[in-house]
């Protein structure tokens, strides 16, 4: 018999921890990691934050490999545009097929992009996102001193794109429904002190907006508002948020409303009643950014979660599952264990350094409280869903912010 | 060849996160700065420090041997 073949359909953190992952669970038949882009797997954080500041090399972000993965084959610049999950096969973008034994699914998620007239949507008009290594390399050439750089969406990536232009000595104005940045994930209170950092270095917020055009033909000029304001720019970036890569994963009844749903085993949910099964599908697993996986350390539901440490947990998680799979052996116990995680994200703006476990954003309308320090300065903020707590952020104050890790998840009780 | 850790102090950030994964090798000092306590831990460690290199948000910290 052949040996059996792994195909991992992508080539970012994700697809690098789970092909890891398989040669710890002892795994030793072939790995083939695809990647759309053509850089071998690298941090992408840093992206918007010193890597964007110093200058992107590759070299700078590149991730370091176990020396259990120096056999994979890795295909850069080769896209998957298909799947037949029933022949087990994948469609490459040059048309031809590679079959597999099992597959991961690692494809991660694209920057999202406004759709309103004006110039088209590529670095070259002046329209930027903040996904890839060539993205930000070519957004830090225009951030030069004085040009005038207009950040559309408030996010944490939106806001680290802001700090790190004024950095570079760029004017910044930020452009965003919400009501304050970084609403969403970390509640008013955080939110408002941080608008007020970021105000107090020179950027200039237009909030509960949205952009009805960008001015200009070939090239950018502005970001025209809901109202009819139009702010001056040389260089916009559009920090959106972000839209799953499934398209590759249609046509088989999977739940691909969000991402994929998969079970605690990272294996996707056929849900369709036409397809010849309904249930986990063995022998694929989803990873990172594109898996909707259930996580009982806080409650019953599947969640999507983009932060940083979900790639290497998934990874180490799906990695397993498929060799057990694969060696046919212990299989029902590995599925089977039970299977949590926390996740864990940062964020660098300026010379504040925040820190989060858990998910802030399941807490309750008024669930945030300061549990140490100052808002105005170094602080821990507590977000309790009832009588748990689901997450905490620290501004600085990281072995404060870290003592209360293992506190986080369903059960522990909301700090005193 | 023994296990031995390396971490780029020019790199490090101070992030903290290596000590939850190989806290007999990994040690936050009263100020919150990084301490590498033992630069060729036991064999018995190579899974934990592996794990630690792994999540090193800014990947400071190499594993020889």
């Amino acid at each position: 018999m052949a040996a059996a073949r792994v195909v991992v359909a992508g080539a970012g953190m994700a697809g690098l921890r789970t092909a890891e992952a398989l040669r710890a669970g002892g795994f030793a038949g072939e790995v083939v990691v695809l990647g759309d882009e053509p850089w071998a797997p690298y941090n992408r954080p840093p992206l918007s934050k010193e890597a964007l500041k110093g200058g992107v090399e590759h070299a700078g972000v590149a991730f370091r490999q176990r020396a259990s993965v120096a056999d994979v084959d890795w295909r850069l610049g080769t896209a998957v545009t298909g799947v037949d999950l029933h022949g087990r096969s994948v469609t490459l973008a040059d048309g031809s097929a590679l079959d597999y034994d099992a597959l991961v699914a690692a494809t991660g998620v694209s920057a999202r992009r406004l759709h309103v007239d004006g110039p088209p949507p590529e670095a070259r008009a002046g329209r930027h996102v903040v996904r890839t290594l060539d993205d930000a390399r070519a957004l830090r050439a225009e951030l030069v001193p004085g040009a005038r750089l207009v950040v559309v969406g408030a996010g944490f990536i939106g806001c680290e794109v802001a700090a790190t232009a004024r950095l570079l000595g760029c004017e910044v104005d930020c452009v965003a429904v919400d009501s304050h940045p970084m609403v969403r994930p970390l509640g008013i209170e955080l939110a408002t002190e941080l608008q007020r950092r970021h105000e107090a270095q020179g950027v200039r917020f237009h909030l509960g907006t949205g952009v009805r055009a960008f001015a200009g033909e070939e090239r950018v000029r502005g970001v025209v508002l809901s109202d009819g304001t139009e702010l001056a720019a040389d260089v916009v970036v559009e920090a959106l948020g972000s839209r799953p890569a499934t398209d590759w994963l249609e046509g088989h009844g999977l739940d691909l409303a969000d991402g994929v749903l998969t079970d605690s085993a990272l294996r996707p949910v056929v849900l369709d009643a036409a397809a010849d099964r309904v249930g986990p599908l063995d022998g694929v697993a989803v990873v990172g950014d594109l898996a909707r996986f259930p996580n009982h350390r806080f409650d019953d539901a599947a969640w999507r979660v983009e932060h940083w440490n979900i790639p290497t947990e998934t990874g180490r998680r799906a990695g397993a599952v498929l060799a057990a799979h694969l060696a046919g052996e212990g299989y029902e116990a590995v599925v089977g264990a039970d299977w949590t995680v926390l996740p864990a994200f940062w964020s660098d703006q300026y010379d504040l350094r925040l820190q989060s476990y858990g998910m802030p954003s399941l807490a309750d309308p008024d669930g945030a409280r300061v549990l140490e320090g100052d808002l105005a300065g170094e602080c821990v903020v507590g977000y309790s869903r009832g009588d748990d707590l689901v997450g905490v952020v620290g501004i600085g104050m990281l072995r404060e912010v870290n003592a209360y890790r293992d506190r986080v998840g369903r059960g522990a009780g909301v700090p005193a | 060849m023994s296990l031995k850790v390396v971490v780029d102090m020019d790199v490090c950030q101070d992030h903290g996160q290596c000590v939850f994964s190989a806290p007999d090798v990994f040690q936050l000092d009263g100020e919150g700065h990084l301490v590498l306590l033992v630069e060729e831990p036991d064999e018995s460690l190579r899974s934990a420090c592996e794990d630690a290199a792994d999540v090193c948000p800014v990947q400071a910290i190499t594993i020889e041997g």
